[in-house]
């Protein structure tokens, strides 16, 4: 995983509360078996919609969401933090998260920044202004700052320190790679092997 | 202090421990299939991580694999793309791959004992619940999620709580006619479907040192359907014996080191169990489902409970709404409820013991008019014995279909599947609604009720079937 610190990008105002994983991405999208390619499903029902804010021609090329509260509630899929990274976002501002999502996204390398309802407002209203204003989210500091709007976010500790050093579960035990080696080491020989295989 | 099997087996395997933290586990065998692996391989792929130990890992296409035409592309595209996908994954990360028409293609849980992959005192995993089968040789074995079947591929570790330790005991003799699926069945009525809920399970007593090593994995299989974490029966001489010539079986020096480290698995006889739960086998009858939970069963010989003989108001909503479901009436006498559909099979009862259990009640029979048996062997292997054994025929003399291996009708993903409205006897491990097909309505029974229940068109045990003359084949 990628080590976040600091991003710079454009955003997009999600003006719209009680978003959950179905409308994130509806189940029909899951049957995919990669980890990658959900982009088509993020938000399906409304893509075809002239009106939604990702089909307006200035918000293209956004890294950065900053939605309405009750984001991400509902199912506990993965999918839906895929579908938003795979789209290319690597923030999601709100006032509240759903708890899985949010647990999913610090997992998976998207950042889910915790904002009072007040700062999400003003960032709508800044963004709606000039919708090429740059969003700075610095992790370090555990600020956003656009344009006149400078205000801190939440994050927790533990997973502050994963997205800042880029470590994904499987990077956090491979850090304890030598412990590993050392157990292989220990075990009898007469533990089965799969290979090579014996009928 | 003594400790338990599933301490000894724990403990031998903890890579990393803090406190506060939940400890790293080494994992012995990981079996992986189609349906939960796809996403695990390809988040390998992205953050460019190979199979920490192929050799400690075998895959096998089972859920939704056909039984028919098992030499023919795949029709259903989803379930097509997922076995090529297993397939490619296999060849790019140097996994051992059991396909279609192979020997040891089958269904997970049945082909990891089967080459003896599965052995005492291990640690097993699997994008899988029923992984708990392996428990019965001793094992530590669970299911676990796809983002973990991606952490065990790359380190071949877990990173896992301790759980509580929980002793069933079964003393006294089972029954003649009385399963291990009746007995797992009768247990699971006792304690509900979440009482094993934190807990590694150990059946022990002399009903379970009794049980062949088949019986063995009925009833760690049916471990998840109360809960468990896991389940597992200390190994003995019948899991020394069963283990003794199978493929991957420690050979000379290495089997002796093996036996005797298996040997000091046992639970201490200081050692205390967190909780402790048991039961008679003299009090244990024929079993079946009547709703949709596994909890919700009865002996064969009672009637469809009413809503009304429950006490608390969680448990009255729910036999309401499973009577509804399945279209019963509260009252009715389970041996008269007709059934259109028999599944043997699944990794619950699709061994060759199973096999051989059903074949001995429809030796010289027929199966009733109106009904379908479909038997399902577990493995390619078991299909093998089975045929070796003329058990195919007896099977296909009574009328029942004789398929290719796979879960087939356990969870429906492939063609084999209820109709709404339709009701099965069924050997598998869920009666969930659905489970078998949209609108399919499941009793759970064991090897001997599904094959007296497909002579009788209703539920019905062996003891209720008038007498055949037949040469029955040896071992039947
Ligand atoms: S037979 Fe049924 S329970 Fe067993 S692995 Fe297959 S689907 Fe799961």
């Amino acid at each position: 995983m990628e080590a976040f610190t600091q991003h710079i990008g454009t955003a997009a105002p999600l003006r719209r509360s009680n978003v959950d994983t179905d409308q994130i991405i509806p189940a029909v999208y899951l049957k995919r078996v990669t980890r990658t390619g959900f982009e088509d499903g993020l938000f399906a029902a409304w893509r075809n919609d002239p009106e939604f804010v990702l089909n307006q021609p200035e918000y293209g090329g956004v890294s950065v969401l900053v939605a309405g509260p009750e984001f991400g509630t509902g199912s506990s899929r993965e999918h839906a933090v895929w579908a938003l990274l795979d789209y290319g976002f690597r923030v999601v501002v709100s006032s509240r998260f759903g708890d899985i999502f949010r647990g999913n996204s610090g997992k998976a390398g998207l950042l889910a920044a915790l904002v009072t309802q007040d700062v999400v407002e003003r960032l709508w209203t800044t963004i709606e202004a000039d919708p090429g204003t740059k969003v700075t989210v610095d992790l370090e500091h555990k600020t956003i700052s656009a344009g006149d709007v400078s205000a801190p976010f939440e994050i927790d500790d533990y997973t502050r320190y994963r997205l800042l050093n880029g470590l994904d579960d499987v990077g956090i035990t491979l850090s304890h790679e030598a412990d590993i080696a050392a157990y292989e080491a220990t075990r009898p020989s007469f533990k089965p092997a799969t290979l090579p295989a014996k009928a | 202090m003594g400790r338990t099997l599933s301490e000894k087996v724990w403990d031998a395997h903890v890579v990393r421990h803090a406190d506060g933290e939940p400890d790293l586990l080494y994992i012995d065998l990981h079996l992986v299939h189609e349906v939960t692996s796809p996403q695990a391989f390809d988040g390998l792929r992205l953050a460019g991580r190979p199979v920490r130990r192929p050799d400690l890992t075998i895959a096998t296409e089972d859920h939704n694999v056909p039984t028919l035409d098992v030499d023919k592309p795949i029709a259903d595209p989803v379930s097509r793309t997922q076995v090529d996908t297993l397939r490619k994954n296999a060849e790019e990360f140097g996994i051992r791959i059991h396909t279609l028409g192979d020997p040891d293609q089958g269904v997970v849980h049945v082909i990891g004992p089967q080459l003896g992959l599965t052995q005492p005192g291990m640690t097993v995993v699997c994008g899988d619940s029923h992984t708990s089968t392996h428990g019965a040789f001793g094992a530590i074995a669970f299911g676990i999620g796809t983002s973990e079947v991606e952490h065990v591929l790359a380190t071949q570790t877990l990173m896992q709580a301790r759980p509580k330790t929980m002793a069933v005991t079964v003393d006294g003799v089972l029954p003649d006619g009385v399963s291990a699926k009746d007995l797992v069945l009768a247990l699971i009525a006792k304690v509900g479907t979440g009482g094993g809920q934190g807990y590694i399970v150990e059946y022990r007593g002399d009903a379970i040192r009794a049980l062949s090593m088949e019986a063995r994995m009925t009833i760690c299989n049916m471990s998840i359907e109360w809960g468990a974490k896991a389940g597992m029966i200390a190994p003995d001489e019948t899991t020394f014996a069963y283990l003794r010539d199978k493929p991957h079986a420690p050979q000379g020096v290495d089997w002796e080191a093996a036996v005797e480290y298996w040997k000091s698995l046992a639970t201490d006889e200081d050692a205390t169990f967190d909780r402790e739960v048991v039961l008679r086998a003299e009090d244990i009858a024929p079993f079946v489902t009547w709703g949709t939970n596994p909890g919700q069963g009865v002996p064969l010989s009672e009637k469809v409970p009413s809503p009304d003989d429950f006490d608390n108001d969680n448990d009255k909503r729910a036999a309401e709404r499973a009577l509804e479901y399945m279209g019963l009436t509260a009252g009715t006498p389970m041996r008269e409820i007709h059934v259109d559909t028999v599944f043997l099979g699944s990794c619950t009862n699709g061994r060759i013991e199973d096999l051989r259990a059903a074949a001995g009640v429809l030796a010289g029979r027929k199966v009733a008019e109106g009904t379908r048996m479909l038997v399902v062997p577990g493995s390619g292997r078991v299909r093998l014995q089975a045929e070796a054994e003329g058990l195919d025929r007896i099977f296909t003399d009574a009328g029942a279909e004789w398929r290719g291996a796979g879960c087939s009708m356990c969870l429906g993903m492939n063609p084999d599947q209820l109709a709404p409205g339709e009701r099965s006897a069924s050997t598998s491990n869920r009666n969930f609604e659905g489970r078998q097909g949209k609108g399919g309505r499941t009793h759970l029974v064991s090897p001997l009720v599904a094959a007296a229940t497909a002579v009788t068109g209703t539920l019905a045990a062996p003891a209720d079937l008038p007498p055949v003359d037949v040469a029955v084949p040896e071992n039947v």
